[in-house]
């Protein structure tokens, strides 16, 4: 029954039917919609080229190799081998262990710079939030190799300290080793660690660093107690985009790691590649998902910890 | 530097670059008073008032507190605490972290902060509050929170900096007079900013009318009303009409002036001097004219033509031309009469008329 009061007038009625018209209004009356419209483009994107990879990843572990074929399946043999290589997990171990070193030292070069560029900058805070970009015109690869001739045998280091007199023979432990792996991922990732400390550093409503002094605060104590809690957020989004992609890195690995710097992406990739064992390249790589995720679960729950926490 | 003056401010500037945001302020005040820097936006008194936080040194000049010379003492060794405008409540902190934050430093058993904390929430009625988180307060509780942690330090002076802008027009009433009482009920020294004179006027003890880095009088609120002394500060507080005169004799405490279109008129000069054949202003403020539609038998008295009439209940607002007068006259005129008052809205010919001491002569600046 339709109720006259309500009802529209002809004119106007006719103009709200048609097949494209419900959407019309769907796309006006409702928010959730409205959403999932404009993410759509991305949305297929990431369904495509990251949703249906990581699945097709997930299938192809649990498949076994025999010879130059693959057979489908759902069995753990690639999980049992990963258990029963103590090398394949330490070399995971290592990932993580030099991973977290990076992470480490790309925060704490990241938030001094951050810190300059948000409170003692005043002018022109483009310009430095653009020089921090400058590395990224080169190629990561171009830059890994800079690295290289950095910290060769022969290289920058080396010759201009024997320059000096202050070494003899040329320092060998400053190139493929994990210490060199550390050096030159720091600097790769870097400025995905000053930018968003220096988004979370702006925010800061200058009057809270003034209310801390006024309240007898001196600088140091202010830092520990306003500035760095209120840049946490910074601090956990810059860790979080540092650890997350070096953990997989091969490239720097590869280049400047040596034996001893090689990564659980070295190993993947070697699966996928020479030794052509899909079902083991996939179950290594779904093996260290699941320890990224673990790891980056049990951070975000530490530090959420520490900062609800009485101070 | 007077004996009893409390703050001192001695011929104190603050330049930034070319900008004098300070010009050679002295300024004295008492312990226990409540004092107002008033002016607009831009007129130094944000700046003075940072200058006493420590935030900003002068760059001449010296500021004592309780005779202490402060040129040397930074901001966190200052017996000073200050209410910003933004209330900087720390977001991350609760309620009672928030208060308790300047007695971190002081090394307090926890039972003797959680003491002074709860006597602070008591003070500001908000007790039971202080587990609450700081974020989700309302305007006017952080107003309160702000409060209640610059005062924990009992600090010998509390710097407000226009702490009652954000709030709504009802609550900033209400808490005015509360901050009123609270400071006479601790007994603290306050210097407050404030660009809004009805706020300055209702809560100070005195108030320094602040413009372009320099004060243009310091006196009670009546005495900026009633005698202001120079057009400025006339011109700030409160509602004025100018007039154009020239003084012809002074004597006797009498200043008689020709006033052109309002005639020859006399009043007494107040605090400023004036020579004969002078070009003055008189200052009359709306509510000292009487408005009839009849001439008054005697005193002064001038014939106009009301342009526009405002009924606000209470009052009503006339603009009254006059002939020779370059601007309308504002004139505000109280309703006493329920029914047979024709001037509340009357429009037309009406006489205005006022008396002697309703005048204020001012130079001509």
């Amino acid at each position: 029954m339709v109720d006259r009061s309500l009802a529209l007038p002809d004119s106007v009625a006719k103009k709200t039917t048609g097949p494209f018209q419900w959407l019309k209004s769907m796309y006006l009356r409702s928010e959730p919609f409205r959403g999932y419209v404009m993410l759509s483009p991305t949305l297929l994107i990431m369904i495509v080229a990251l949703g249906a990879p990581v699945l097709f990843l997930f299938v192809v572990s649990f498949w076994t190799q025999h010879l130059l074929d693959f057979t489908p399946g759902f069995v753990f043999d690639n999980y049992i081998t990963f258990l029963e290589k103590g090398n394949y997990q330490n070399l995971l171990w290592r990932s993580i262990k030099i991973s977290g070193f990076v992470t480490i030292l790309t925060v704490l070069l990241a938030y001094p710079m951050a810190y300059f560029i948000a409170f003692r900058v005043t002018k022109n805070k483009l310009i430095w939030i653009i020089l921090i970009t400058v590395p990224f015109w080169t190629s990561y690869l171009l830059r890994v190799f800079a690295w290289k001739i950095i910290l060769g045998y022969n290289g920058v280091v080396n010759s201009g300290l024997a320059e000096l007199g202050w070494i003899e023979a040329p320092l060998e432990f400053i190139l493929y080793n994990p210490f060199a792996v550390v050096v030159t991922l720091a600097h790769a990732w870097a400025a995905f660690a000053i930018l968003p400390i220096y988004v979370s550093l702006e925010k800061i409503d200058r009057s809270l660093l003034e209310a801390a002094t006024d309240l007898g605060d001196t600088p140091r104590q202010r830092f520990f107690r306003i500035t760095l809690p209120l840049s946490m957020a910074g601090v956990v989004a810059a860790s979080l985009l540092v650890f997350i992609p070096t953990v997989g890195d091969f490239v720097t690995p590869a280049l400047v790691g040596g034996p001893k710097g090689l990564m659980i992406g070295n190993l993947i990739q070697l699966q996928f590649a020479k030794a052509n064992n899909w079902p083991m390249g996939a179950a290594l790589s779904v093996i260290s998902l699941m320890a990224i995720t673990g790891i980056v679960c049990a951070f975000l729950w530490f530090t959420k910890r520490i900062r609800t926490q009485d101070l | 530097m007077q004996d009893d003056s409390f703050i001192s401010i001695r011929d104190v500037s603050k330049h930034f670059g070319d900008v004098h945001a300070v010009d050679q302020v002295s300024i004295d005040i008492a312990k226990g008073e409540f004092f107002s820097l008033l002016g607009p936006s831009g007129c130094g008194k944000t700046t003075l008032l940072r200058m006493l936080a420590g935030f900003e040194f002068p760059t001449f000049g010296e500021i004592f507190i309780d005779g202490q010379p402060m040129s040397s003492v930074a901001a966190n060794h200052r017996p000073v605490n200050m209410v910003f405008q933004s209330y900087a409540i720390f977001p991350h902190l609760s309620v009672s972290q928030n208060i308790g934050y300047g007695l971190r430093n002081d090394k307090l058993s926890k039972a003797e902060m959680e003491f002074k904390v709860d006597e602070m929430l008591e003070l500001i009625k908000l007790q039971g509050y202080g587990d609450r988180q700081s974020t989700q307060l309302s305007g006017g509780e952080r107003q309160r929170v702000a409060l209640a942690r610059a005062l924990i330090k009992r600090p010998k002076v509390l710097l407000l900096d226009e702490p009652l802008g954000a709030l709504d027009k009802q609550l900033r009433e209400q808490m005015q007079l509360e901050l009123r009482a609270l400071q006479r009920s601790v007994g603290i020294t306050f210097v407050f900013v404030t660009h809004d004179q009805e706020e300055a006027l209702t809560m100070s003890d005195r108030i320094a009318v602040m413009s372009e880095g320099k004060y243009l009088q310091i006196d009670t609120p009546n005495q900026l009303y009633e005698a202001p002394q120079n057009r400025k500060v006339a011109d700030f507080i409160g509602t004025v009409n100018f007039f154009n005169a020239r003084t012809e004799s002074v004597a006797g405490g009498k200043v008689s002036m020709d006033a052109g279109p309002l005639g020859k008129l006399s009043a007494a000069p107040g605090k400023l001097e004036f020579s004969e054949g002078q070009n003055v202003l008189i200052a009359i403020r709306p509510e000292k004219f009487s408005i009839s539609i009849e001439k008054p038998a005697s005193g002064n008295a001038i014939e106009g033509t009301t342009d526009a009439a405002a009924y606000l209940g209470d009052r009503s607002h006339f603009y009254v031309r006059v002939n020779g007068v370059d601007k309308p006259v504002a004139v505000s005129a109280q309703n006493m009469d329920r029914t047979h008052d024709v001037t509340q809205t009357h429009q037309g010919q009406v006489w205005l008329s006022w008396e002697d001491d309703a005048m204020v002569i001012l130079h001509e600046d």
